[in-house]
């Protein structure tokens, strides 16, 4: 595999990843936090209606949970493809 | 001990130590101002754009929009979280990689034009000003309470302290002054809150405790209780959606690209040592904003709860039901003061009326009690985080704190603001285009007086704000939403992406959002000069001023698109520099040119 190529393919599988964590920053925010936020607030969690919860405690969560997922995947991937930092 | 003096104590402990710091750091880091220390381990890093980032408008004016919003201020707890999800896959470990210090900078050279890097420049001052005006109106709230004079007054002290503080130099590449700030703040924030919580619900955990049962009470949780004290005084429930769903999901995401476009939080993670440690940077980051956001629904809520309380002692229309006014507690007349609470006895019975009078079924009601409107006239959002503990009745070194913490969130920010507007007037327009031959001492004079102005500038229109702190500063955000994230993000994964294409998209989007904004709010901000008055229904379907910076990025992202599809494509020695930042290896340490 040339460099080039192998660059592609690298560049490929990150945004692989982007799309993946992206959505999920999409359903638990927009989502479960506005979208739905009328029928999950018929589901109670903890005292919270679950939408309210989504919206103002659970979407953050989801969040940090996704930037450190997110570093640990490309950590990988950098090594996989051999550009990763000496 | 008075409040007063042990206000004055504790804000000055805490200034003493954040200049001990500076002083004690700076001598070893003078050859790093633009580099904070490659050094910084992430977590570090982390904290230090923690407390850059979280300004008066988390700190202060949050909670209090929660309070009185309840479910519709998730906009900005999501909003500005959010976009350090995009920050850290989108922007920061490319920027860092490509290593250079300021973001007009990144887009000159991307973009191969001196006139994108003065786009970009126009695109950062404005947006930068509009969220100094926000901090504004937050250090005016705090110093006029706590040295009881009138707002106008607190926001002229407030622009002399930020001026000395910004001037005192290099304040941004100080880590570690930001990082004490970041304990200041998250301390003098969570501190009430566990204490309320505890005091509402027995459970110390303010995230939880929203959630918990009342004391003394056998089923409701406390926001059950909330919703119930509010529908009974003909409020909105506080958990239930008020705004259009249109609005709030505009109004979020122009807030998390906003996030993710922000000058002052970019700049950050070009200073991070290693590509990887800028996405991991993100999101430690990330964790210590968390621990203020998650909390602040708990504090709004509480605080609107308390407030409520105080006012409204017995059971709704009863003659003995509300507070007297000769009765009313010491913080409610240390704020009337101020201007920023206000009672007008309109009923004359000697007794406080705070219920909903554009409410028409709860009027009829009310009417029926006795009632002649509601009495509060004034309730300033800002107000609510300051007078939380003392609404509480909590100790009075605890409201000392937070008045520390306030002014700490205010000040960090407004210094790293004023730092990015300063050093881009002076190294990019100065430095990078007009003179490039002027010695440092020179652009150092250059960059105080850009400094000097913003502020004043900042401070006049913070005396007549065009919204809450929360709400101006969320303008700010829709205005760098639109113009500066869809450059930066095409720049970076739309190799294409030529120049003609990056400027008419800035420019289309800065000034869609720009005109959109003035037109409700009034030319450059001066009250009276609006073409139509502020009001849903004037809105472009139902978009507000706040929410439209998403529609600008849309609009510019499409102009750009379609600008670079019939304009000649960028050289390749560009296309060759994209594909380079695309992967980590070879990212030196970051160098001035």
């Amino acid at each position: 595999m040339t460099k080039n190529l192998s660059r592609q393919a690298y560049w490929r599988r990150n945004l692989r990843l982007v799309a993946i964590c992206l959505s999920i920053w999409f359903v638990v925010s927009y989502v479960f936090g506005i979208l739905l936020v009328e029928p999950l607030n018929a589901i109670s969690l903890g005292g919270y209606p679950l939408g309210y919860w989504f919206a103002q405690q659970g979407s953050i969560y989801v969040f940090v949970v996704l930037i450190f997922f997110y570093a640990s995947r490309m950590n990988k991937l950098d090594r996989e493809f051999d550009v990763h930092e000496e | 001990m008075e409040l007063q003096t042990l206000t004055y104590l504790v804000v000055g402990a805490t200034f003493l130590i954040y200049i001990a710091i500076a002083i004690w750091s700076r001598a070893s880091t003078t050859g790093e101002f633009y580099v904070a220390g490659t050094g910084v381990h992430p977590i570090a890093n982390g904290m230090a754009t923690a407390a850059d980032w979280m300004s008066a408008a988390s700190f202060i004016s949050m909670a209090g929009l929660i309070a009185f919003l309840g479910y519709d201020g998730s906009v900005y707890l999501m909003g500005w979280t959010g976009g350090y999800v995009l920050l850290a896959l989108l922007l920061a470990p490319y920027l860092r990689k490509f290593g250079k210090f300021t973001v007009p900078e990144f887009i000159g050279e991307r973009f191969y034009s001196r006139g994108a890097r003065l786009v970009a420049v126009i695109c950062l001052v404005i947006a930068s000003i509009t969220y100094v005006i926000g901090q504004m109106k937050g250090v005016g709230v705090a110093f006029g309470r706590f040295l009881e004079v009138p707002f106008e007054v607190g926001v002229g002290v407030g622009m002399a302290i930020v001026f000395a503080y910004a001037v005192l130099g290099g304040m941004k590449g100080i880590t570690y002054t930001q990082i004490a700030q970041y304990c200041v703040l998250i301390f003098a924030y969570t501190v009430p809150a566990i204490f309320i919580s505890l005091n509402l619900t027995g459970n110390p955990v303010p995230q939880l405790g929203l959630g918990s049962q009342m004391a003394g009470e056998s089923t409701l949780s406390l926001l059950d209780k909330l919703d119930q004290v509010v529908i009974d005084l003909g409020f909105a429930a506080f958990s239930a959606q008020k705004g259009s769903t249109l609005n709030i999901f505009l109004l979020t995401l122009s807030l998390m690209i906003g996030t993710a476009g922000l000058p002052h939080v970019i700049v950050r993670f070009f200073t991070v040592p290693k590509v990887s440690d800028a996405r991991l940077s993100a999101g430690w980051a990330l964790v210590f904003i968390a621990i203020l956001y998650t909390t602040a629904p708990a504090v709004g809520a509480m605080a609107r709860l308390n407030l409520t309380e105080t006012i409204q002692t017995g059971p709704v229309g009863s003659e003995t039901g509300n507070l007297a006014y000769e009765d009313r507690p010491d913080w409610f007349r240390k704020w009337e003061t101020t201007g920023l609470l206000k009672f007008e006895d309109k009923n004359a019975d000697g007794r406080i009326q705070y219920y909903n009078d554009a409410n028409e079924q709860f009027a009829q009601q009310a009417e029926v009690y006795g009632w002649e409107g509601n009495e509060m006239v004034t309730v300033d959002r800002d107000i609510m985080v300051l007078a939380n503990p003392e609404i509480a009745n909590l100790p009075n070194w605890v409201i000392a704190l937070v008045a520390a913490g306030g002014i700490a969130a205010a000040l960090s920010t407004a210094a790293g603001l004023l730092l990015a507007i300063s050093s881009a007037i002076s190294h990019d327009v100065i430095k990078g285009m007009l003179m490039p031959a002027i010695s440092e001492k020179k652009e150092l004079l250059a960059s105080r007086i850009a400094m000097a102005f913003a502020i004043l500038v900042a401070g006049y229109l913070g005396l007549n704000p065009p919204g809450f702190a929360a709400q101006v500063v969320a303008l700010a955000f829709g205005l760098a939403a639109a113009s500066i994230f869809p450059a930066l993000m095409m720049g970076i994964f739309n190799k294409k992406m030529n120049r003609d294409g990056a400027i008419a998209g800035m420019l289309t989007g800065l000034l869609s959002t720009l005109i959109y904004i003035f037109w409700f709010k009034g030319w450059f901000f001066i009250p009276g000069t609006e073409m139509r008055a502020n009001t849903p229904d004037n809105w472009f379907m139902g978009i507000s001023t706040e929410a439209f910076g998403a529609v600008g990025a849309l609009l510019n992202f499409v102009v750009a698109v379609a600008v670079s599809k019939v304009t000649s494509a960028p050289p390749e020695h560009i296309q060759h520099l994209v594909e380079e930042i695309r992967v980590p290896r070879g990212a030196g340490v970051a160098a001035e040119h």
